[in-house]
Formats: structure tokens, C-alpha cells, sequence
């Protein structure tokens, strides 16, 4: 899978937060934004864009964006 | 999925009772951040039980208001069945005290089944396949929960959802009747995602039931609340809830522009948009109890049905398919006709 595109579209579920805020480092569950709306968002993007199932603790295990798309990447 | 066709069996009524008591998301205090809240879940008003009303107690109402109205002696009914995740006891069976209180004669087949959010349909499916074969004629399904009962006031991520209400669906033996259809799944692994972990034998209820803790702000429980992993449930729902539908529809050639009303169990508005847009159905077919009542557990399809469409079941034939999902996690569709319902208004119980 495509790491730009993934993070593209993580930024796109966010309103306030800037997407230069958006790397494959970023914590994002530290975002000032984040909470439990935005990751249902999350979730819904991953469903909808790679047909994948994320869990509660995939969410809560990642601390990087780069570690959801490992996650994402090995359940395609 | 498991399948299930059932012939003779009619829908002849629907009730639903709720508590008086309303809690607005917009003014109560316990509720922070509400307009978004109100926003993503759609939930605004809630009807709330206080510590006398019993599931039992809105079901009750519900099936004396519909007997009345459909003019049937409780003498008549062969089959009651009373599905629940909030009995009145451990034990007996609350549908046992159901009988009495109703004047159901001692005779009649009574069971009480215990299922969440898929509960109307797992209990329209057994009620459905009792009566099919014409010796229990008449049939009473009550389903109702006073969730909101379980919730910690201090768990803002189960305080603003959940409302009671009670339901009574009225049943009989017809070999005209259009055959109902159903699909079903289950699946434990998902256990954690939905629960109450003190009070039953896995884990009684003891010393340390009653004390709160703080899982995160915002969150403080303790170990006899209702916990909800919101994030599980949402990935969970949003695909089950369309694989649900597609598995009924596709099973049992069922052409979906030919279905009026598709209604699903109210969860919260966020995760039902994206159930209905995923099986592109208009909007006007989805119909939403949730911003008068939240999610009521298994009472949330025939509480829709009633608030939503009452007019026009009562006076149409009616073609539905009901789908509801989560704790267990336990899933099922349901396609079903109707036609001329009685259907009293909703009441509200003090």
C-alpha cells in the first residue's frame, strides 16, 4: 500500500490540525484533536479505502501513523 | 451466515412503552460537549428508568395496551416469549412473573431469551418457528431493556447513548402469511466489546463490584457498569450491519427496491449513516427513532417502527427488513411483511 496515500487521507479527518502535521513519525493518538469521534472517522476511512477491519487495540497499540499502516498494510 | 424461512405466522400489532422520565443531551449537566454529541450520534432526548421500572414493567404496559386494542383475551395466548438483557432476577425467568401480571392463562409456553441489540430478530425468529406449524395460534414477544440502567453517569462513552423502553409484538398463526426470512451470525470473540463483568457466576458480584475507577478522563466505572469499546462496536457494525443485509437479500432473492422500510437497530447516527450508505439505500426507507429515545437495546426495531411509521403501518401492506447487531457480538436480518397493524400510540410510563 501506498504510505503518502494513507497519510492523505488520515489528514483528511481532521479539521483543525494542520497536514504538514501529518508523518509517518507522528503520534497521532498526541494530536490535540484526536479523540473518539475522529478515530470512528479513522476506522471508516480504512474500511471504505482498503476494505479492512482495524480494532479498538490495533488503534490503541499503534503510536505512530507509520504503525497503523503496518497494521492496515498486513491485514490487506 | 445461518438461514431460516418461516410461513404462517402474521404480525397482527406493535406497542411500545417508555419511562416518562426524559433526559435532554443539550441541557444535562452530566453531558459535556453536547452539540457535538448531538451532532455524531444524533441523539438528543432519552427516556430514562428510575430504579422502580423494570424492563418488564414497559413491556407490561406495552402488551396490555395491545391485547386492548386488538381486543384479545390474555387467555388466548398460547406462546410469550420475553427477550431482555435487563431481567427483573437472576432467577426465575422474568417472563414467568410476565404470565401472571398479564393474566396469561398457566398453560401457555413462556421462556425468556437473553439477547442485546440483535434481540428482536433473534426473538421474532423464535416465536416465528414455534407457531408455525398452527397449535399455538396466538403469540405475545415482548422486548424491551432498561439499559440505561447500567450505565456509569460518569462514562461519557455510554451516559449520553442509552435510553429504556419496552415493546410488545402480537403474533398469529395465518397459512396465508407472506414467509418471513432470516439470516443470522455470531461471533464470541467479541465478547469484551459489549459487557457487564460483575454479577454474574464468571465473575459475582463481591466487595469490589461498587468501586469506581477512571479508565480515562471521562470515563470512570466500576466493575458492574455497562462497558462499551466504542471503537470495536463501530468497526464491528459498520461491517456486519451491510454483510447482514446483502446475506438476507442475496440467500433469499429479495429485491431490495421492492423493500418500503429498512430498519436497523439504533445505535447512533454516525455508524447507521454509514451502514445505509454502504447498502446505497435512499433515506427516506431508513427510518431514526434515535434522537427521541438513543439506543434502546433490543427494543430499539419495533420502538422505530411504531414512532416512525405508525400511520402508514396501519393502514398499507407493508414490506420490511429489520437488521440488528452488537453485543455478543450477535447479528441478524430479518425480511417481513405486514399489513394493517393495530398499533397504539406510544406511552409513557411513571
Amino acid at each position: 500500500m501506498n504510505s503518502e496515500e494513507f497519510i492523505q487521507l488520515f489528514a483528511e479527518q481532521f479539521d483543525e490540525t494542520e497536514v504538514s502535521e501529518f508523518h509517518p513519525k507522528t503520534s497521532f493518538r498526541e494530536l490535540e484533536e484526536w479523540d473518539s469521534m475522529v478515530a470512528l472517522m479513522v476506522i471508516a476511512m480504512i474500511d471504505e479505502e482498503y476494505n479492512v477491519k482495524v480494532s479498538g487495540d490495533d488503534i490503541r497499540n499503534s503510536a505512530t501513523i507509520q504503525d497503523l499502516i503496518n497494521v492496515v498494510g498486513s491485514k490487506i | 451466515m445461518a438461514h431460516l424461512n418461516i410461513p404462517n405466522v402474521s404480525i397482527r400489532g406493535l406497542a411500545a412503552t417508555v419511562p416518562a422520565l426524559v433526559k435532554d443531551n443539550l441541557t444535562d449537566p452530566r453531558v459535556s460537549d453536547a452539540e457535538k454529541i448531538l451532532k455524531n450520534t444524533g441523539i438528543h432526548l432519552r427516556h430514562v428508568a428510575p430504579d422502580h421500572i423494570c424492563a418488564s414493567d414497559l413491556c407490561e404496559d406495552a402488551a396490555k395496551r395491545l391485547l386492548d386494542a386488538l381486543e384479545w383475551s390474555p387467555e388466548e395466548i398460547d406462546c410469550l416469549i420475553f427477550v431482555r438483557q435487563t431481567p427483573d432476577y437472576i432467577l426465575p425467568a422474568t417472563v414467568t412473573i410476565l404470565q401472571e401480571k398479564l393474566g396469561i392463562s398457566t398453560s401457555c409456553y413462556a421462556i425468556d431469551i437473553s439477547m442485546g441489540c440483535s434481540g428482536y430478530v433473534m426473538g421474532l425468529s423464535n416465536i416465528a418457528a414455534l407457531m408455525q406449524s398452527g397449535l399455538f395460534k396466538k403469540g405475545l414477544l415482548l422486548v424491551g431493556d432498561t439499559i440505561s440502567r447500567t450505565c456509569s453517569p460518569n462514562d461519557k462513552s455510554t451516559y449520553p447513548l442509552f435510553g429504556d423502553a419496552g415493546t410488545a409484538t402480537a403474533l398469529e398463526f395465518n397459512s396465508e402469511a407472506a414467509e418471513m426470512k432470516f439470516s443470522f451470525g455470531t461471533d464470541g470473540s467479541g465478547k469484551d466489546a459489549i459487557i457487564i463483568k460483575d454479577g454474574g457466576y464468571r465473575h459475582p458480584f463481591n466487595s469490589e463490584s461498587l468501586l469506581e475507577k477512571e479508565i480515562e478522563a471521562g470515563i470512570s466505572r466500576t466493575a458492574s457498569h455497562l462497558v462499551l469499546d466504542g471503537m470495536d462496536v463501530f468497526s464491528f457494525g459498520i461491517s456486519k450491519g451491510p454483510s447482514s443485509v446483502n446475506d438476507l437479500t442475496e440467500f433469499f432473492n429479495i429485491d431490495m427496491a421492492e423493500v418500503d422500510n429498512f430498519v436497523f437497530h439504533q445505535a447512533n447516527l454516525f455508524m447507521n449513516e454509514k451502514i445505509r450508505k454502504k447498502l446505497k439505500i435512499e433515506p427516506e426507507k431508513v427510518p431514526y427513532s434515535l434522537s427521541k429515545f438513543g439506543n434502546t437495546s433490543s427494543a430499539t426495531i419495533p420502538l422505530t417502527l411504531v414512532s416512525e411509521r405508525r400511520e402508514v403501518l396501519k393502514t398499507s401492506h407493508q414490506k420490511h427488513i429489520g437488521c440488528g447487531f452488537g453485543v455478543g457480538l450477535s447479528w441478524g436480518s430479518v425480511y417481513f411483511e405486514t399489513e394493517n397493524l393495530v398499533i397504539p400510540e406510544i406511552a409513557y410510563l411513571n
